[in-house]
């Protein structure tokens, strides 16, 4: 379970969180939405430990941010990135491979060869393996990047908008292997989504943000409603219900 | 790749035999010695450096950015200019080598530390306003250098333009030793750090995720940078400017990876060859009329406009 307690944050003089008290659960795919800046990316750095927590506690499990060293918690908790650019030049395989390198610092065994090589075939990798990264399209990128969370074999995997620059079908397609990491592999997924509609349809919680503070925690049909358009992101587009789950009409 | 690092040695032991033997005349007793000191110089300069840049452009994310950009070699010029214009060439001369080797190495390393604690205090971006607060502090120390430069007579002047130029015409047996226990325990520690290095060149946030702390890794290998450039420059003077940028694309090319348990050694080999080649090229058959760092400034400037131009192709 990750424990948020008490977190404020400011970058400069900016208030950009006020006073946050969360749980979220173990297992399962929790989606962070809200209008932009309302600090759903700061929180998540702050969890990820890229922006340095200054006021409050955060724990993941029994490990305290600040405290447990930086290699004890990449074995726990796997980060990708908003922004998925690498100025090395690296083919696709060699990217997955470091997803192994909190467990082998450097020193692969065979253990952690099978493991790359799993992740490269579960995520449909293997035609592109040899291939550069600025080689691939956009979407192929981004799978390549969560192969490589994915082979870090931790408990919990955030992701801040991972959809951005995604067609349709790229976007969908990486929502499917989320979800089935959730589901099959047990793992904690948290992620940070722009839009309602994929939070909705795939996530099994939805935190919703505005101004810094959570407006809304539970289920999408719980917490995505005409009032959450209407107070937190501002518009008055209409919420309608499809085989069970809120569909937001555009 | 790791059999292209055996070619690249056989070439380096091609290139030392080349030098020792080519247009030997006279006797071995005076030859080994004098040769093999200047040949040490020479294959210690050449993969010290290379590593350095090497280093720099991994902690940096950019592969046209030299540590010389710090101001390393412009502070070497400014120190030998300002000892020459207040004691006079004579006394510059007699001072002993120890002395000079240790004044130049600690103004040196204290110009990195300085930056490097710049680099700790800083939030976010460190690493580029570390290099652009280098750039700047660079274009300082020449002008005040420029300013000692017109102040100062004449034919001491000629001797401030000789003490500056790179040379290996002579090496300080003692110098060398000095530099070699300071710059072997150096390239191991960057060898030691080369998984490491792989995974500061993804990027900080990445490096972050896979739980290795990117101001630490950066702050340990500026210190190398640091030890390795001034030792280096401390021994036959300045050349980091241009050399490092040749050696690391030339390593680049030679073996197309981004590990660096590939591409340390096979730039510190392909900066050996190239200084070693180049040196007997210009000392046995050009019969010594240029300094080898006047060739690597000029095919080293011809080099970078190349690698700018065709960065903006791609």
């Amino acid at each position: 379970m990750i424990r948020i307690r008490n977190v404020s944050h400011k970058i400069g003089p900016a208030p950009i969180l006020h006073d946050i008290s969360l749980d979220i659960p173990k297992g399962g795919i929790t989606a962070l939405i809200g209008p932009n800046g309302a600090g759903k990316s700061t929180l998540l750095s702050l969890i990820a430990r890229l922006a340095v927590l200054r006021e409050g506690e955060i724990h993941i499990d029994a490990m305290k941010i600040g405290e447990v060293s930086d290699r004890e918690l990449a074995r726990h908790l796997a980060i990708m990135a908003q922004s998925t650019h690498v100025s090395a030049r690296l083919r696709v395989e060699e990217l997955v491979g470091f997803g192994r390198y909190p467990w082998h610092r450097g020193r692969p065994g065979p253990g952690d060869r099978a493991i790359v090589e799993s992740a490269i075939e579960r995520f449909g990798l293997g035609p592109m393996r040899h291939r550069f990264l600025d080689e691939i399209s956009g979407g192929q990128r981004q799978r390549a990047f969560v192969a490589m969370a994915f082979a870090q074999d931790t408990d919990y995997l955030l992701l801040d908008e991972p959809l951005n620059n995604l067609d349709i079908a790229g976007a969908r397609s990486l929502m499917r292997l989320l979800r089935q990491m959730a589901d099959e592999d047990g793992k904690t997924v948290v992620i940070v989504l722009h839009d309602i509609n994929y939070a909705a349809r795939f996530a099994d919680r939805i935190v919703a943000m505005h101004e810094g503070r959570i407006a809304a925690n539970g289920a999408a049909r719980e917490v995505v409603t005409d009032a959450l358009l209407r107070d937190v992101f501002g518009t008055d587009a209409e919420v309608s219900l499809h085989e069970g789950h809120p569909v937001v009409l555009v | 790749m790791a059999r292209r690092l055996i070619w690249l040695a056989l070439a380096l032991a091609l290139a030392c035999l080349l030098y020792m033997t080519v247009n030997a005349r006279g006797s071995w007793s005076f030859l080994l010695p004098f040769r093999g000191q200047k040949l040490a110089a020479l294959v210690l300069v050449g993969a010290s450096l290379s590593v350095a840049t090497v280093l720099f452009q991994t902690i940096t994310e950019n592969r046209i950015l030299t540590p010389s950009i710090i101001g390393f070699d412009q502070l070497f010029i400014m120190i030998q200019t300002v000892l020459i214009f207040m004691m006079g060439s004579a006394d510059y001369a007699g001072l002993s080598a120890l002395l000079l080797f240790a004044v130049n190495v600690g103004l040196m390393s204290l110009l990195g530390l300085v930056l490097f604690t710049l680099l700790r205090r800083g939030a976010r971006g460190e690493m580029m306003r570390l290099v652009l607060t280098g750039i700047i502090f660079g274009v300082f120390l020449r002008s005040a250098t420029n300013f000692v430069q017109r102040l100062i007579d004449p034919t001491e002047f000629s001797v401030v333009t000789t003490v500056t130029y790179a040379r290996f015409n002579t090496v300080d047996a003692l110098l060398l030793v000095l530099t070699t226990v300071v710059t072997l325990p150096a390239l191991w520690a960057a060898w030691r750090m080369r998984s490491r290095l792989d995974v500061l060149g993804l990027g900080d946030q990445i490096a972050l995720g896979l739980g290795e702390a990117p101001r630490r890794g950066q702050s340990i290998a500026l210190v190398l940078i640091c030890v390795l450039v001034a030792s280096a420059t401390a021994l036959v003077g300045p050349m980091a400017a241009f050399f490092g940028l040749i050696v690391s694309a030339l390593a680049h090319v030679i073996t197309p990876t981004e590990r660096h348990a590939i591409l340390l050694p096979c730039a510190a080999l392909t900066g050996a060859v190239v200084l070693v080649g180049g040196q007997t090229l210009l000392e046995r058959v050009m019969g010594l009329a240029t300094p080898i760092s006047v060739v690597v400034e000029a095919v080293g400037g011809a080099l970078f406009l190349f690698l700018l131009l065709k960065r903006r192709r791609a």
